[in-house]
């Protein structure tokens, strides 16, 4: 028995909790190109004081926030009526609803951003059809600015939305809503007052599992966004592969860690009070 | 109420249209004669026989399965003892530590993943000489992160398990180990198939922790497709595209056939 934990336990010690050691250890170091691996550990504060007053990496924190953000909202706005159509169509039918929500999830996540690549492009497939169309005479380029980036994360994390939402969705007594309209409420009323607030529990959930996440994306921004979309997953990679400066990129990763600390808790906590109830 | 149906009609039809057209299009898009893809121009296989051809991407290919297997096997292992540690142990030191340890991959940024580990085998190079950056690495890594995922299917399953099963083979005079093998460890069979394929599927995958500890020799299929993407569309990623989202279906339906019969099989009993 003693061995059953024991095992995992020094694996995750070792493999995760060390090297996060190591991360806040070499954060202090000093860039050292010529030395080999290329840090001269001590203490020195110089890589986070960088990171607190260089304008470019301030931009690159807001700007990480915002598209976090927004494409979190974004992928809300299009979940919750998903979840809400699965969660009343017929019982029979919402095992394969589901499942056509979450089979894009088994497929390559590089792939799926790459599809947008081609669709995106200037010359790409949306383009085409707009000027085809006549819709739009001279449509922009999409591909390389925000925009862009927003519609991948929404697209990579839509089933991580649908599914906490669904399953508060179709806990929901329904009753609750026919007493609200016998009782004079419209339905957009009732939906405010009834079925909204009762579905909470599942929109954190949601929202949480696609900003958690995105806030620290490299794969999205780096193929859709271009040069100019700022987002620190790219920072710290940058840094770290092109730049080799190693303590500014352990900087990066300790300040993304105390950034997520706050909503991963928050995540942790609901999940264990859902938990529980059930 | 009559809006409320083509409401969700709308909806769904949107959504799902959101989900699948960017993935269609690269599917037909493989098939295309044109080197462009954004242009059409006739039905061709060349794509097809191209990629059969390509040395680089064959070879990283079968690096990514071997480590899939390994680091899927690993981490259906450990994150069967982590699971069941965590459903039957109620107490043991550090128990807050070692439960927080093991969700906490799941949503650390891989960015973060990938530098830390990166970090330790430096620094065991260092000190140890040892190992070598390649297959071993890109496993120990993978191992790290889907062991969570394995731990939370079988924690999960035990969770709403019968424990009189248990306690009637413990009664009856077998050893614990003895009804671990014999009754729960066949209970916990669908969890970890399921943990297993999410562990193999999450490895084969991974393109960031990856490319941190791969080290210069070895380069695995998301590597590859990612340099080759970065240069811009390439029909013979659309191709491998069109081959991932044929397994990936074909898996889920043999998955939905076998629930269905075993469900039927229990209905009749």
């Amino acid at each position: 028995m003693r061995l059953v934990i024991a095992l995992p336990f020094a694996w995750l010690v070792v493999f995760f909790l060390l090297p996060l050691v190591l991360v806040l250890g070499l954060s202090f170091g000093t860039n050292s190109p010529d030395l080999a691996p290329p840090v001269e550990l001590g203490l020195n504060l110089a890589s986070f004081r960088l990171l607190f007053t260089d304008d470019l990496y301030l931009a690159a924190w807001l700007s990480s926030l915002r598209i976090a953000a927004v494409s979190t909202f974004g992928a809300l706005l299009l979940g919750y009526p998903m979840a809400y159509a699965i969660a009343r169509a017929r019982p029979q039918l919402r095992p394969l609803l589901l499942t056509l929500v979450i089979l894009p999830f088994w497929t390559s996540f590089l792939i799926r951003v790459y599809a947008w690549m081609g669709l995106l492009a200037e010359n790409g497939i949306l383009n085409q059809f707009l000027r085809w169309s006549g819709l739009v005479r001279n449509p922009g380029t999409i591909l390389g600015t925000e925009w862009a980036v927003h519609l991948g994360i929404v697209y990579a994390y839509l089933p991580f939305m649908v599914l906490p939402l669904y399953s508060s969705l179709e806990k929901l007594d329904w009753s609750l809503l026919e007493a609200a309209s016998d009782l004079g409420a419209k339905p957009l009323p009732a939906f405010l007052t009834v079925t909204l607030p009762l579905s909470l529990p599942g929109i954190v959930a949601g929202c949480l599992m696609v900003f958690i996440p995105a806030i620290g994306e490299f794969v999205i921004p780096d193929l859709l966004g271009g040069t100019r979309t700022l987002m620190i997953g790219k920072v710290l990679w940058d840094e770290f592969f092109t730049n080799s400066d190693w303590p500014l990129a352990s900087a990066v990763a300790i300040c993304l860690l105390i950034l997520l600390v706050g909503p991963i808790v928050i995540f942790q906590r609901h999940q264990q009070r859902s938990l529980e109830r059930t | 109420m009559i809006g409320r149906a083509r409401f969700a009609f709308t909806v769904l039809a949107f959504g799902y249209a959101f989900l699948y057209l960017p993935i269609a299009l690269v599917i037909t898009y493989s098939f295309n004669e044109s080197r462009l893809v954004t242009v059409w121009a006739g039905l061709s296989t060349k794509w097809w026989i191209a990629l059969f051809h390509n040395e680089a991407m064959l070879d990283a290919a079968w690096l990514s399965v071997r480590i899939g297997l390994a680091s899927a096997t690993l981490s259906t292992v450990l994150g069967l003892a982590a699971g069941y540690a965590l459903a039957r142990v109620p107490r043991f030191v550090g128990r807050t530590l070692f439960a927080s340890l093991v969700v906490a991959p799941m949503v650390m940024p891989e960015v973060v993943m990938g530098i830390s580990m990166l970090l330790l085998f430096v620094g065991s190079d260092q000190l140890l000489g040892g190992p070598a950056r390649g297959f071993l690495t890109i496993t120990i890594g993978h191992v790290t992160f889907s062991l969570a995922f394995v731990a939370i299917v079988v924690q999960a399953r035990l969770a709403d398990f019968d424990r009189t099963l248990e306690e009637a083979a413990m009664d009856l005079g077998a050893t614990p180990w003895t009804t671990f093998l014999t009754v729960t460890l066949p209970l916990l069979t669908p969890a970890l198939v399921s943990g297993w394929l999410l562990a193999f599927t999450l490895s084969l995958d991974d393109l960031i922790l990856t490319q941190f500890v791969a080290g210069a020799q070895s380069q695995t299929l998301p590597m590859r497709v990612y340099s080759s993407v970065r240069l811009g569309v390439d029909p013979q990623i659309n191709v491998l595209a069109t081959i991932v989202v044929a397994i990936a279906a074909s898996a889920l339906i043999a998955s939905a056939v076998l629930t269905r019969r075993s469900v039927d099989k229990r209905a009749a009993q």
